[in-house]
């Protein structure tokens, strides 16, 4: 039993990226946590300011590497509000299947490649043994399905091409389209392994949260109401009334609060609060699965993230499938002097963008509230609870266990690896 | 499939979005059981717990150098690599990470505080003004036919060979 002692760790790496984590034990009692995101700023809302609308989804879209897509449709929403341009049908639904492609990425990233070695009790994927090599090819089949929708759809898996203000400049052709649904078909069997392995996964911590999540009707991440599990109904234009900035003096990211109480948003909170819009045919196919939902165990974070494939590939196969694609004239898009407001789900939660233009359509004011910084308060408390029911382990033990509560939220592609170094500085009494 | 020896390398990245780190990552979609046989990753923190950065026969640097810290960071990979090469744009030439660089006074004037709480730099560098760089492969993200191209050509030059 530590009972005393100080944890520093020096890069947990960044948020996409870095962050460290510094923690206080005293007399067995957790007296000081602090997680600092140590990711050096870019400092994209001062960058963005007068920039002609046109350029804006493409340059903030390089905030994440990983999560580009988000950005990029975000970005879309907020200018085409601001000018008053309504996308066609069309643009709604190739827009939902560079999401679906971004999410399978995404989400068989986090799970095959940082989540996995955890429960085969490895450091990497590179220490699989020959008896995974089937598991680690499924992983690249899956990841691989994902990337081609996004590449197909929206030109690039990141920092895509063709999604531009009301339109795409691409349409996939049939043969495409006939290729995509192919092969996300293929890999559907792999996905239900997935979620079976996260499901008799034997990780917990629980502790009360609120969440959030943008409500969508079929479950697409893209339109919808923000809805809390305490009963909150915002409009997406009314999001500042409910999350506060907090400033964390030791972090380069700032953290929120909504209405006032640290909360969670990501795969866990949609699948508690939306889980009923999920495709039919996933709802089918992981009814056992889903029982678990609403959940406060931070680790079934990542079980709702396999179910996520599993809709995406669902909704992305029908949406294929019953829709020809074809050209279309792009939206008359003219410069306006107003407010605009994306709000969609990436990956890791709820992600806003607000623009504000002037008369010649260029930014006077930008907001972005990231996902993994409204997290961070919550992985800070989680952390704090943690530590006392972890104290009777080896200091390889502790570290791991930190380690795996952080990734479990998934904050970001690198830093949801194994990122910790930490420096032990121990007193024992 | 068997190799004589491997090309020990390390992925590192420093200031900037990580986009160049996820086209290398799906590039494995394809390479992953090839380039187990062909590269030892030594250090590779995105993917591995237990890194090590001596001795690297090639340093693969992601992103710019925006604060002391990824100075001295780069300096030493420096030290202990045979070759450089840098990826991506932020790393090649800086930006989009180093847009601080060119802000007007009142815009400096506000992130001021951020840049002093966490040693910043006076500006954002290319990795070339800090280190001697290699090669360099360019691209926001970096282009993916280029790079298996150039890994290519560094086994060769390593005399990496299929045994």
């Amino acid at each position: 039993m530590h009972d005393s002692m100080d944890i520093n760790i020096e890069q947990i790496s960044k948020t996409e990226g870095h962050a460290d984590l510094e923690v206080k034990v005293r007399s067995g009692k957790v007296q000081d946590v602090k997680l600092k995101i140590s990711e050096n700023k870019r400092f994209y809302t001062q960058a963005v300011r007068n920039r002609h609308f046109v350029s804006v989804p493409q340059f903030v879209s390089r905030i994440c590497g990983t999560c580009s897509i988000a950005h990029l449709t975000c970005s879309m929403e907020a200018v085409e509000k601001c000018l008053g341009v309504t996308p066609s049908a069309q643009t709604e639904l190739l827009r939902k299947l560079a999401i679906y492609g971004m999410m399978i990425r995404d989400h068989a990233l986090h799970l095959y490649f940082f989540c996995l070695p955890d429960i085969f009790k490895v450091d990497s994927v590179f220490e699989f043994d020959k008896s995974k090599d089937q598991i680690v090819k499924q992983a690249f089949a899956v990841k691989g399905a994902g990337n081609n929708l996004s590449k197909v759809v929206a030109g690039r898996a990141v920092h895509a091409t063709y999604e531009r203000i009301g339109s795409f400049s691409h349409i996939p052709s049939g043969e495409e389209t006939s290729v995509l649904i192919k092969e996300l078909k293929s890999v559907r069997e792999h996905v239900l392994e997935l979620i079976k392995i996260f499901n008799d996964c034997d990780f917990a911590f629980n502790r009360n949260t609120t969440f959030v999540a943008l409500i969508t009707k079929d479950y697409s991440f893209l339109e919808g109401k923000i809805q809390s599990s305490n009963g909150a109904v915002i409009k997406e234009d009314d999001y500042w009334d409910h999350l506060s900035r907090v400033v964390i003096p030791y972090s380069q990211a700032v953290g929120f609060t909504f209405k006032g109480d640290e909360f969670m948003v990501g795969a866990l909170a949609r699948m508690n609060l939306n889980r009923n819009t999920l495709h039919k045919k996933t709802r089918k196919d992981a009814r056992e699965f889903l029982k678990v939902f609403p959940s406060n165990n931070i680790y079934h974070n990542n079980l709702a993230q396999a179910i996520e494939i599993l809709h995406c590939i669902d909704h992305s196969i029908q949406l294929l499938e019953e829709n020809e694609f074809k050209e279309e004239a792009p939206p008359a898009v003219k410069a306006k002097e107003g407010r605009g407001i994306g709000v969609i789900e990436a990956p890791r939660g709820t992600l806003y963008h607000m623009l504000e233009l002037d008369k010649a359509g260029k930014v006077k004011f930008a907001n972005f509230v990231i996902p993994t910084a409204q997290n961070q308060i919550k992985m800070e408390k989680d952390i704090a609870a943690v530590i006392p029911e972890i104290l009777d382990m080896t200091k390889h033990d502790i570290h791991h266990e930190l380690e795996k509560v952080v990734r479990a939220y998934d904050p970001c592609m690198s830093c949801a690896s194994h990122f910790l170094r930490i420096k032990w500085n121990r007193s024992f009494v | 499939m068997r190799v004589s020896k491997k090309l020990r390398v390390g992925w590192f990245s420093f200031t900037c979005c990580e986009d160049s780190t996820m086209v290398f990552i799906e590039l494995m979609n394809d390479k992953f059981f090839e380039w187990k046989e062909l590269l030892d990753f030594s250090y590779f923190r995105t993917l591995k717990g237990r890194n090590d950065m001596t001795d690297l026969d090639i340093a693969f640097v992601e992103g710019a150098i925006s604060n002391k810290k990824e100075e001295e960071t780069v300096k030493k990979i420096r030290q202990n690599c045979k070759k450089l090469v840098a990826i991506g744009s932020c790393a090649c030439t800086g930006a989009p990470a180093n847009q601080r660089n060119s802000f007007d006074k009142s815009t400096r004037e506000e992130i001021q505080f951020i840049l002093d709480r966490f040693d910043h730099r006076e500006k954002v560098s290319q990795l070339s003004e800090i280190v001697k760089v290699d090669d360099f492969i360019s691209g926001c993200p970096m282009d993916e036919k280029v790079f298996l191209s150039r890994l290519d050509q560094y086994l060769k030059e390593f005399g990496i060979a299929h045994a």
